[in-house]
């Protein structure tokens, strides 16, 4: 994909919200799409089960998009920033971890487009390098495979207070504790299932095979 | 009808209101429920947010458990109902996928079984009619509106029972139920799922959208099949009415409690105790209507029915007969004057004349359609005018 295209997406993006930084100071800095970029995007296509090029850029997904609102990206910008090969922005962008899985996009992109599939799979390769915009939902998710992976079933108190601890938010929630507990509704200790043993393997396959 | 039962972790814990009105629901509709053996965690979100292979090999060893039992599995809740799904359909269209998936989870797997939701069965197996049956107490007069969020309907693809746009089985199964399901336009918006607890600033604002439409439209409580859906909107309905400053008030029920209240089963047993939103309130102003309106319904029906005796009473066959038996006798007396009664032109009166005299049958025809009604007695004295002279014509 040729620079200029990637410099004039850059350049609007700026113009808009940029700060101290000119457009052109902003826009040389951008090099050219390599090799790695266009492997590493058409590795994601695979694992998404769909391709960028079908999108027309209508923006039927960022409309329909619930929390669009909170991204610094919409959908439709997302995917944009792929069809450029721009890879590493798309794993930096914050809307991959605000995205809720609703699959609305999805749903009703004309091109069909699997939109939520590839938010998804950016959200993945995020954590395969690292590379998290957003921790609070990264420790959640994490949080709540601990709890399957020790005990088969998620374990709701477990998973507040460890995600709570790891987000250095320890009272985050505690309003609902006592309530939730009234009603019968959350157990201070796990339920754990017989064959734990078949659970954790599976964790560990899945790691051995270096997820996908 | 025999299905295996995966109640997911949720449904004993924070959606356990869910869990107890499902089984009180099967219960009452003859679905038998055999718990899953040793079933486990989907992985849900956090699980296909994280690694693909984990997020398929979680809900492949509930498939391959089921797939042993032999029967279809009812999954309530609409995180696990999609996993099983996508995890169901890649088994059976990605033969390379399912053999790394049977290695992992060591066992055998095909994709023999099917996984369905609550409303899949409710409405489409067991239909609304039979629902109907059921109901003995019915919920006249709640206005409800059907929230069916994102992963009962989406992506069509895996689910396919229902409309993705605008779902209609939670609708039908509310209706059977006598309750009024109002349109509106958060049918399938997304309730913010985990972001409440991971993102509150944007999972709130999610949620305040969806309980101002239903606010709009004059819902006066919310229908889900969802725990994720239902916890969010009861659980921080308090937060998010304090965050944007203003009041819903909007008890949040699921669709199994209200089936199972509807055919006569106690609040404690389907859990309206658990909610956090009082919900007891509101039945009980539902109960009220629901008197009410059946009260006026019986008092139509037996309005009309004493207005349909009250007719009977007017046209009384004695008295009928009587009118009739007169008008023959003046038929009989003075047929001219009754033949000009009933034909204006004086030509076509003769013609009658004859006939009313030579046939005493046609005379007393048309003197009982007198009594009855005068126009239609005129039409078929016409009608014996013109058959007769079309036969003197021949």
């Amino acid at each position: 994909m040729a620079a200029w295209y990637k410099t004039g997406l850059i350049a609007s993006k700026y113009s808009v919200s940029g700060k101290g930084l000119s457009i052109v100071e902003k826009a040389v800095k951008l090099i050219p799409a390599c090799e790695e970029d266009k492997e590493l995007l058409s590795r994601l296509e695979a694992e998404a089960g769909t391709n960028v090029n079908l999108c027309y850029q209508c923006g039927k997904c960022s409309a329909g998009c619930p929390a669009a609102f909170a991204m610094d990206y919409p959908p439709r910008q997302v995917i944009r920033l792929l069809q450029l090969d721009m890879v590493e922005q798309a794993l930096k962008a914050e809307s991959i971890w605000i995205c809720a899985s609703c699959e609305t996009c999805s749903a009703r992109c004309p091109r069909g487009v699997d939109i939520a599939s590839l938010m998804d799979t950016l959200r993945r390769e995020a954590l395969r390098r690292g590379q998290i915009t957003d921790k609070k939902v990264a420790a959640f998710n994490q949080a709540f495979l601990q709890g399957v992976k020790l005990f088969g079933r998620t374990y709701e108190a477990g998973l507040l207070l460890q995600h709570n601890l790891k987000t250095m938010q320890p009272f985050k929630d505690a309003q609902y504790g006592l309530p939730m507990m009234k009603r019968g509704k959350i157990s201070v200790l796990p339920t754990r299932i017989k064959n734990r043993d078949q659970v954790q393997k599976i964790f560990a396959k899945t790691q051995q095979l270096g997820g996908e | 009808m025999k299905l295996a039962y995966y109640p997911g972790c949720s449904l004993e814990g924070s959606g356990m209101e869910y869990g107890m009105s499902t089984e009180r629901t099967a219960e009452v509709l003859g679905i038998e429920l055999i718990e899953l053996d040793d079933w486990n965690c989907c992985g849900a979100t956090s699980g296909h947010s994280t690694d693909k292979l984990l997020s398929l090999a979680l809900p492949a060893r509930n498939l391959a458990i089921a797939e042993e039992a032999g029967l279809p599995m009812l999954a309530p809740c609409a995180a696990c109902y999609s996993r099983h799904r996508v995890t169901e359909h890649t088994v059976k269209h990605d033969e390379k996928m399912r053999q790394t998936i049977a290695q992992i989870i060591d066992r055998d797997i095909q994709g023999t079984t099917e996984t369905l939701s609550i409303l899949d069965v409710l409405a489409n197996h067991i239909g609304v009619d039979k629902i109907a049956e059921k109901v003995t107490r019915p919920l006249l007069g709640m206005k409800a509106v059907c929230y069916y969020g994102c992963l009962l309907v989406r992506p069509v693809e895996y689910t396919g029972f229902d409309d993705p746009e605008d779902p209609q089985t939670m609708d039908r199964v509310v209706k059977a139920l006598g309750a009024e399901a109002l349109d509106w336009a958060h049918k399938t918006e997304c309730c913010g799922a985990s972001l409440v607890t991971s993102r509150p600033e944007v999972g709130n604002r999610m949620l305040y959208e969806i309980l101002r439409n239903a606010k709009e439209v004059g819902a006066e409580c919310i229908v889900t099949a969802c725990p994720l859906c239902g916890m969010n909107l009861d659980m921080r309905q308090g937060a998010v009415e304090k965050e944007f400053n203003t009041k819903f008030d909007l008890p949040v029920y699921y669709v199994t409690e209200l089936v199972a209240l509807a055919a006569g089963e106690s609040r404690k047993a389907v859990g309206i105790d658990r909610h956090f939103v009082e919900a007891g309130r509101y039945l009980d102003e539902v109960a009220k209507r629901a008197e009410k309106i059946k009260a006026e319904l019986e008092a139509k029906a037996q309005a009309k029915a004493e207005s349909q005796k009250a007719d009977g009473e007017k046209v009384d066959p004695e008295a009928r007969q009587k009118k009739i038996d007169a008008m023959i006798k003046a038929f009989e007396k003075n047929p001219d004057k009754m033949a000009k009664r009933l034909i204006d032109d004086e030509e076509r009166a003769a013609v009658l004349l004859e006939i009313i005299s030579e046939d005493s049958k046609k005379a007393a025809r048309l003197a009982e359609l007198m009594v009855d009604n005068s126009e239609k007695a005129s039409k078929a004295a016409d009608a014996f005018v013109t058959a007769e002279l079309k036969k003197r014509d021949k």
